[in-house]
């Protein structure tokens, strides 16, 4: 008679194992996408923390977060751990680009060894789950985050949620393993409609947006900002330490047995840790204060007060590249990621939304003028295909407004002709380049002469609105909507810009219009028989005049 | 028949549960390394474990395995490997051998280049032991030439979509749990792992390659034993 049953040795290898593999996750994919590439070292001489014989660092904030999340519990049936991974623009604008799941099904394998098959078949899908975190979309984009946008990660446990990524995204499996007590599979289903976007794009340009950052936006921390700490600094305190991993971690020394084959001595020990607080090693150069300070760019959404950790809900995205501090003497520049450290100072955020909306920061700018959009919002997204997007209600179709008005300063662009920003994707500037709209690019292709037209031609608050309507060819330059430096709201009624655009389009001189023109031409003309009369009556005088001359 | 060329000339046994995986790419001339590579990594992390100890009564315990990425130079695409310097050095010798000789005269730039995991089975004096395949991968290389700059910048990206692809072939592949072969005693560890790197045990295995010429024969065969055969005799 075969015994079905788990003993009760196993049962508990078992959901340690299951424990530790989650955790493991959760570090290999967050790890993925920091930006940077991972190195670790084998070591021939077991160490005994290593769990599934593989170098794997921990991330302490990482793994709070990921037990934060699980509550104690494991994966099972209906509940799955869920790695949501998002990217977030220096406009705020935010996607989620990948979700990781760790699920586990019904389909048992009561023959399997615990100790034995089953940790050495995670160990593989680990290995599996490296390899095939190289491989997703997200890997290109996240190597390159830092200057326009940064990778955030989100742990949740329970239903899998798969509606942030757009239609048609893609799902590939990393593996399953067996277990007696349900399978555990993994896999990752990912957006792709930035599947085709050329990672050229993100090479290393002056970023337009770091203009507006520069001027407009109070410094996003707070003056003790951690962020200018690279490195994690061991035993200091000021709140934002996270706790350190348990004081008696769990240890996992395995040994095999060989005689008799595939038996199995496993032992795990809990081992009593004297170090000092988890310490990020080299090879990661990751900045766990970084980490922490981001938690609060999310949670707060608002200030960067170093608020105790803990803050926010166990849903709250966290970025994952904060490689260091801004370059000290020029405050203001945007690094790029590596080892000079990038951090996109993402501008404070106005409350906008509800609690639940925290992932989705939709909201403009605190300090851009969308005075032009705004009213007009409604009417643009008329003209803008409808989008079926996500859940971004309106504050989806502002973005879109927001990003035909940030085509780029002074240029040309009918806005019917910015066919990206008409499409599904909010985030057109990481669709790949349309040829045709380089043929509508006035900087490649200049623009003919534009018609004249009625005198009574509005600004461009009021002509904007019309969206499609071509007379719009007047426009010459559409000032990108920010605040021109220096203005000031309360000594003016307007500011500069608003000024600007208010009068850049005067009236046309009454005589240069062709209306006018035409009348006085067409009074003219009828004014000329009266005239040839005139003069025939004094035909003589001028046939005298004439004499003389000769 | 693959068979007969997995263990030649030490064995003429058939393969029994051999599963033969074959994948095809390609690719620009200064490609070939980074992508053979790219693959044979990628098998060899899934294929590696970390070095045993023996201890008494029949346990032993396993060393730990790191890895690190890998950035493509002439394409658009990023790897994990295994940790190890030495193995790294051998692949790339096998695969820099296997580029010379694409590159080579008699070569209209196709060739493969196979990936052998065996056991190694005693025998008794006068024979040689035998080499029993249990997993043998093949990588079909078809070595393109491109007119300009642009096609390069094409053809970056192409092959980096491709290997992406190839990844999730052999991640697949490795998800079947199919035959490995049994955890070995300390006595036999040599006949199931290559115990020579001092810091990662990969399972049994070798590299060869064979370039197709013109005509579409197979001219050239040569087999490199990168790790150390015992032989009986």
């Amino acid at each position: 008679a075969m015994d079905t049953d788990l003993s009760s040795q196993d049962r508990k290898d078992l959901d340690k194992f299951i424990k530790f593999f989650a955790l493991k996750t959760v570090q290999v994919i967050v790890q993925a996408r920091l930006g940077e590439k991972i190195c670790t070292r084998s070591s021939s001489s077991p160490t005994g923390s290593d769990w599934f014989n593989l170098a794997i660092k921990d991330i302490p904030e990482v793994t709070h977060e990921a037990k934060k999340a699980l509550a104690g519990q494991l994966p099972a049936v209906g509940r799955s751990m869920c790695v949501e991974i998002s990217l977030k623009t220096s406009e705020g604008d935010s996607m989620e680009l990948e979700i990781w799941c760790l699920e586990m099904n019904e389909k048992c394998d009561k023959e399997i060894k615990v100790s034995y098959t089953v940790y050495n078949r995670l160990s593989l899908l680990l290995k599996s789950l490296l390899a095939i975190t190289r491989v997703t979309p997200a890997y290109r984009l996240s190597r390159k985050q830092g200057h326009e946008y940064v990778i955030l990660y989100r742990i949740y446990f329970g239903e899998v949620q798969l509606s942030g990524l757009g239609e048609g995204f893609q799902t590939v499996r990393v593996g399953t393993v067996g277990t007696p007590v349900g399978t555990i599979t993994l896999s990752c289903a990912y957006r792709i409609n930035l599947a085709f976007m050329s990672t050229r794009q993100f090479e290393r340009t002056p970023p337009i947006m770091g203009i507006i950052i520069d001027h407009f936006v109070d410094r996003p921390y707070p003056s003790s900002s951690p962020m200018h700490a690279c490195n994690y600094r061991a035993g200091e305190d000021n709140g934002a330490v996270y706790p350190s991993v348990e004081d008696s971690q769990e240890v996992c020394t395995t040994s095999f047995s060989t005689s008799p084959p595939s038996q199995c001595v496993f032992t795990v020990t809990k081992a009593h840790f004297q170090t000092p607080p988890p310490v990020v090693t080299d090879t990661l150069k990751v900045p766990v204060m970084g980490l922490a300070f981001s938690h609060q760019l999310s949670s707060s959404r608002l200030s960067y007060q170093p608020a105790a950790l803990g803050v926010g809900s166990a849903d709250m995205g966290y970025p994952v590249l904060f490689a260091g501090g801004l370059n000290a003497a020029h405050p203001h520049q945007l690094i790029g990621p590596g080892k000079e450290g990038g951090v996109p100072p993402v501008p404070s955020q106005p409350a906008h939304g509800t609690q639940a909306d925290q992932e989705r920061m939709c909201t403009p700018l605190d300090g851009v003028h969308y005075s032009a959009a705004t009213p007009s919002s409604s009417e643009d997204t008329e003209t803008v295909s409808n989008s079926s997007e996500g859940k971004c209600g309106s504050p989806h179709d502002l973005l879109e407004t927001i990003f035909v008005r940030k085509v780029g300063a002074f240029v040309n662009k009918p806005i019917n002709q910015v066919t990206m920003a008409n499409l599904d994707i909010p985030f057109a500037m990481f669709a790949p380049k349309n040829v045709e709209l380089e043929d509508n690019d006035p900087m490649v292709n200049p623009p003919a002469s534009p018609e004249t037209e009625s005198p009574l031609q509005g600004s461009l608050h009021s002509e904007g609105s019309s969206g499609s309507s071509t007379g719009n060819t007047h426009d010459d330059f559409v000032m990108v909507d920010f605040k021109p430096a220096f203005s000031k709201d309360d000594i003016l009624p307007m500011d500069l810009g608003t000024f600007y655009r208010e009068f850049q389009n005067p009236p046309q001189l009454s005589s240069l219009s062709i209306d006018i023109g035409a009348q006085s031409m067409a009074e003219d003309l009828d004014s000329l028989p009266e005239k040839l009369a005139v003069h025939e009556k004094n035909v003589k005088e001028f046939d005298a005049f004439v004499e003389t001359l000769q | 028949p693959l068979s007969s060329r997995c263990c030649a000339p030490s064995s003429a046994a058939p393969a029994m549960n051999c599963r033969a995986e074959v994948l095809e790419v390609s690719v620009e001339g200064r490609q070939v390394e980074e992508a053979m590579l790219a693959v044979l990594h990628t098998v060899l992390l899934h294929r590696s474990t970390g070095k045993f100890h023996y201890k008494k009564e029949g346990t032993y315990s396993i060393g730990t395995v790191g890895t690190q990425d890998v950035d493509c130079d002439f394409i658009d695409f990023a790897y994990v490997r295994v940790s190890s310097e030495e193995l790294d050095r051998a692949l790339r010798k096998a695969v820099g051998e296997f580029k010379d000789a694409l590159r080579g005269s008699g070569s209209d730039g196709m060739g493969q280049i196979s990936l052998e995991f065996y056991q190694k089975k005693k025998s008794r004096w006068p024979f040689s032991d035998e080499c029993i395949p249990w997993e043998l991968w093949t990588i079909k290389v078809n070595v393109v030439n491109l007119a300009n700059e642009q096609e390069r910048q094409i053809c970056r990206e192409k092959v980096g979509e491709k290997l992406c692809e190839k990844i999730i072939n052999i991640v697949e592949v490795m998800n079947r749990h199919e035959y490995l072969p049994k955890m070995p005693t300390q006595s036999e560890v040599d006949n199931v792992f290559d115990t020579s790197l001092k810091d990662v045990q990969p399972y049994l295995y070798k590299i060869s390659y064979q370039i197709t010429d013109s005509l579409g024969t197979s001219v050239t065969t040569t087999m490199r034993r990168l790790i150390k055969d015992t032989l009986a005799l």
